[in-house]
């Protein structure tokens, strides 16, 4: 156990549990899988320290399903998994949605489909983020970047599971959650760590509805066992009892969408790096976005107006910021370790038809700094003639 | 009985119930409340947790914590209650294809853990809420929308599963047996580790029909007429086979040889009834050792 102010050199998935215990997490399930399973395994050891609890579980599905009994039983909750098990975990992530259940499910991005490349980098996992679960829903996923920020990050994630009553998808990648950087422990703003309504906050005779919405945003939730509710993955009403009714499923979905949707602003975070003056800019996340960092700098050496366009949330997508830019900039990198799923994103955003370019690699492997720096200059011969 | 004593475990405003006319699914609903009412249980601190089918249902009208979760996953979603929250009763209810198909890996594993859960399964042999078809307790030859030509897929017996995966508290009855029934749930719910109540229970819409078993009361009669306890077997195959040493039989064993000794039979009765610490209770000696670690490193 580290307190605030520590200075330690520290592997990406350890910050992730270290973190998430910092933020209140209490209850952890999961099931072995590379490059996730370093947070399993701190977790075991660090949980009983602080009196939460640790179980591995038989798969993903039922550690997905025990992190979501947890939280409904009080406690704050978590999972760790990787490709194979983030796909298991899909069901119950929408069971989590639609019972508005606080809980974090970290996916430390592996190469797939499949089994893929177990021990490599990929990205590959961005829209499963999105719409891996059956059914219209809101999500938020965050991405950090380096070991410092998966510590702090996690911290948020918690707090807007917490805030807004949603499952929360913490994506890291293979290299980030392997990686060991240094750095100095955070102190943590207490106003990120939010308690759960207990049954005294309840006026006698007062009966608890886990579904009352206020001005977009669902009823705090109160623990089993302070107070008698029922919650259910079907179409309920404030309640939490199925109605059966379509129009309490229209509201229903509506309201789930628009918790998320109205706060979008309070969600969305980025970096932004060199932009004030840019003419190209480099859209990366994650471990993508250090090397696209480099490439920005190199490219400030040789005269270049580059800049970098980092989404720390990635769902939301940080659409208004990136929309701004656009009208900025001449034209839009793309750099990812996928078949191009935000480049999509991006796409759907450039009105303005500025020249948009997707550098990809599924082999793996980063792209480094140059391979960067040599798309841009390609880049830039095309804007000559565009 | 008043019939108050019922009633006030139970949210009236949600009835009527789903479930069709005949239906056993009440009568163990019943057996429930009657069971928790005798043990006085706080009803703040009983947790219910449901999967996906008819049985499933029950959860709702339950006047508990209450959660009707994911086809076959109760007892995950039970486990994170349990262990997060051992002041909690936890109880699950689940039908056989539930608990036994696509559930059937949270079943075994948490038995093997001896988790603090009492599994209430209503067995009718059948997939209700799909609307008939077989389940992994459907008899061999039995007739279902998905085995119109009669089942050629042998049946798990759900009891001996969870006693030879580690369960501590294992019985068997049947919704004709109420007064049994209801004291295996008092003593499920007693037990400190993993129990099971397998109820046999008829669903007259389905199973009955396809098998020509007839209405919801002939299923019942059957269920008398057939239910035979794991003692009276065992006597009887002592009769049938003197060379035989049963007593030398372990109680999985047995229940073996009564299926092919007595086929016609329901061998029923409390299974398993035994001590032994489970995951919660051994958790806490972590949190011991994790404390006194942390105290040593700070030392
Ligand atoms: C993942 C998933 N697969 C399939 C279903 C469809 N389904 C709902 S209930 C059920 C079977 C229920 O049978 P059983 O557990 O025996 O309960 P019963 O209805 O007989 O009480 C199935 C297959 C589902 N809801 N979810």
């Amino acid at each position: 156990m580290y307190k605030a102010g520590d200075y330690v050199l520290m592997q990406g998935d350890k910050a992730c549990a270290l973190g998430a215990i910092a933020a209140g997490c209490r209850f952890f399930g999961g099931y072995p899988i590379t490059p996730a399973t370093e947070i399993a395994e701190t977790m075991a050891e660090e949980l009983p320290k602080v009196g939460g609890k640790f179980i591995q579980m038989e798969d993903e599905i039922a550690s997905a399903c025990s992190i979501i009994g947890a939280s409904l039983s009080g406690a704050k909750s978590m999972t760790a998994t990787s490709g194979p098990g983030f796909s298991l975990m899909q069901e119950a992530i929408g069971y989590a949605s639609m019972t508005e259940t606080p809980c974090v499910f970290v996916n430390v991005m592996r190469g797939g489909p499949s089994t893929g490349m177990p021990t490599r980098i990929s990205q590959g996992d961005i829209m499963q983020a999105k719409w891996g679960t059956h059914g219209d829903h809101p999500i938020i996923a965050l991405y950090p970047s380096t070991v410092k920020e998966t510590y702090t990050l996690i911290i948020k994630a918690f707090f807007l599971a917490e805030h807004f009553r949603t499952p929360v998808i913490f994506l890291m990648d293979e290299t980030l959650g392997h990686m060991r950087e240094s750095f100095e422990i955070p102190e943590i703003d207490s106003k990120f760590i939010l308690p759960r309504l207990s049954g005294e906050d309840l006026e006698d005779e007062e009966i608890y509805h886990p579904f009352e919405s206020f001005n977009d945003t669902t009823t705090p939730l109160m623990s089993m066992g302070k107070s008698k509710f029922h919650v259910s993955g079907l179409v309920h009403d404030e309640t939490g009892f199925p109605m059966g009714s379509s129009s309490m499923a229209e509201k229903l979905l509506r309201q789930l969408d628009k918790k998320i949707r109205m706060h979008r602003d309070e969600i969305t975070t980025y970096e932004e790096y060199m932009t004030e003056d840019a003419e190209i800019l480099i859209v990366a996340y994650g471990t993508a976005a250090r090397a696209a960092k480099r490439a920005v700098k190199l490219a400030r050496v040789d005269g270049m107006k580059i800049g970098l366009f980092r989404p720390i949330t990635i769902w939301p997508f940080p659409n208004a910021r990136l929309v701004k830019l656009l009208q900025q900039v001449d034209a839009v990198l793309v750099a990812e370790l996928n078949l191009g799923q935000i480049f999509q994103e991006v796409s759907r955003l450039n009105k303005q038809k500025k020249l948009l370019r997707l550098l990809s690699r599924v082999d793996g492997s980063l792209i480094p700094p140059e391979q960067m720096l040599e798309a841009i200059t390609e880049m830039r011969i095309e804007l000559d003639e565009y | 009985m008043s019939v108050e004593k019922y009633l006030k475990h139970m949210r009236i405003d949600r009835l009527p119930h789903v479930w069709c006319p005949g239906c056993g699914n009440g009568t163990i609903l019943k057996a429930t409340v009657g069971a928790i009412d005798e043990l006085e249980l706080d009803p703040s601190k009983i947790a219910v947790v449901s999967g996906i089918g008819c049985s499933s249902r029950a959860t709702g009208y339950l006047n508990y914590n209450t959660m009707h979760t994911l086809h076959g996953r109760a007892i995950a979603f039970a486990t994170g209650i349990k262990l997060s929250r051992p002041d909690m009763t936890v109880i699950v209810m689940t039908g056989d294809g539930d608990a036994g198909a696509i559930g059937g890996n949270h079943f075994i594993h948490a038995a093997r853990r001896n988790m603090d859960i009492s599994v209430i399964c209503f067995n009718n042999n059948i997939y209700g809420m799909t609307g008939g078809q077989y389940s992994p307790t459907t008899p061999e030859h039995s007739y279902a929308t998905t085995s119109p030509y009669g089942n050629i897929e042998e049946p798990f017996d759900l009891s001996r599963l969870a006693i030879t995966s580690g369960a501590t508290y294992v019985a068997r009855t049947t919704t004709y047996h109420f007064v049994a029934l209801q004291n295996y749930i008092k003593k499920a719910i007693t037990n400190k580790g993993f129990s099971l109540v397998e109820t046999i229970t008829q669903c007259p819409t389905y199973y009955g029909r396809y098998n020509k078993i007839g209405t919801a009361p002939e299923m019942i009669n059957y269920f008398k007429d057939n239910g035979m306890t794991l003692a009276k077997a065992l006597s009887t195959m002592k009769e049938m086979d003197p060379d035989v040493n049963y007593d030398g039989f372990n109680v999985n064993a047995l229940l073996e040889k009564a299926v092919e000794k007595l086929p016609e039979k329901l061998i029923i009765g409390e299974f398993v009834n035994k001590s032994k610490r489970g995951y919660v209770e051994k958790y806490e000696e972590i949190l011991d050792k994790a404390k006194e670690k942390l105290a040593s490193s700070k030392a």
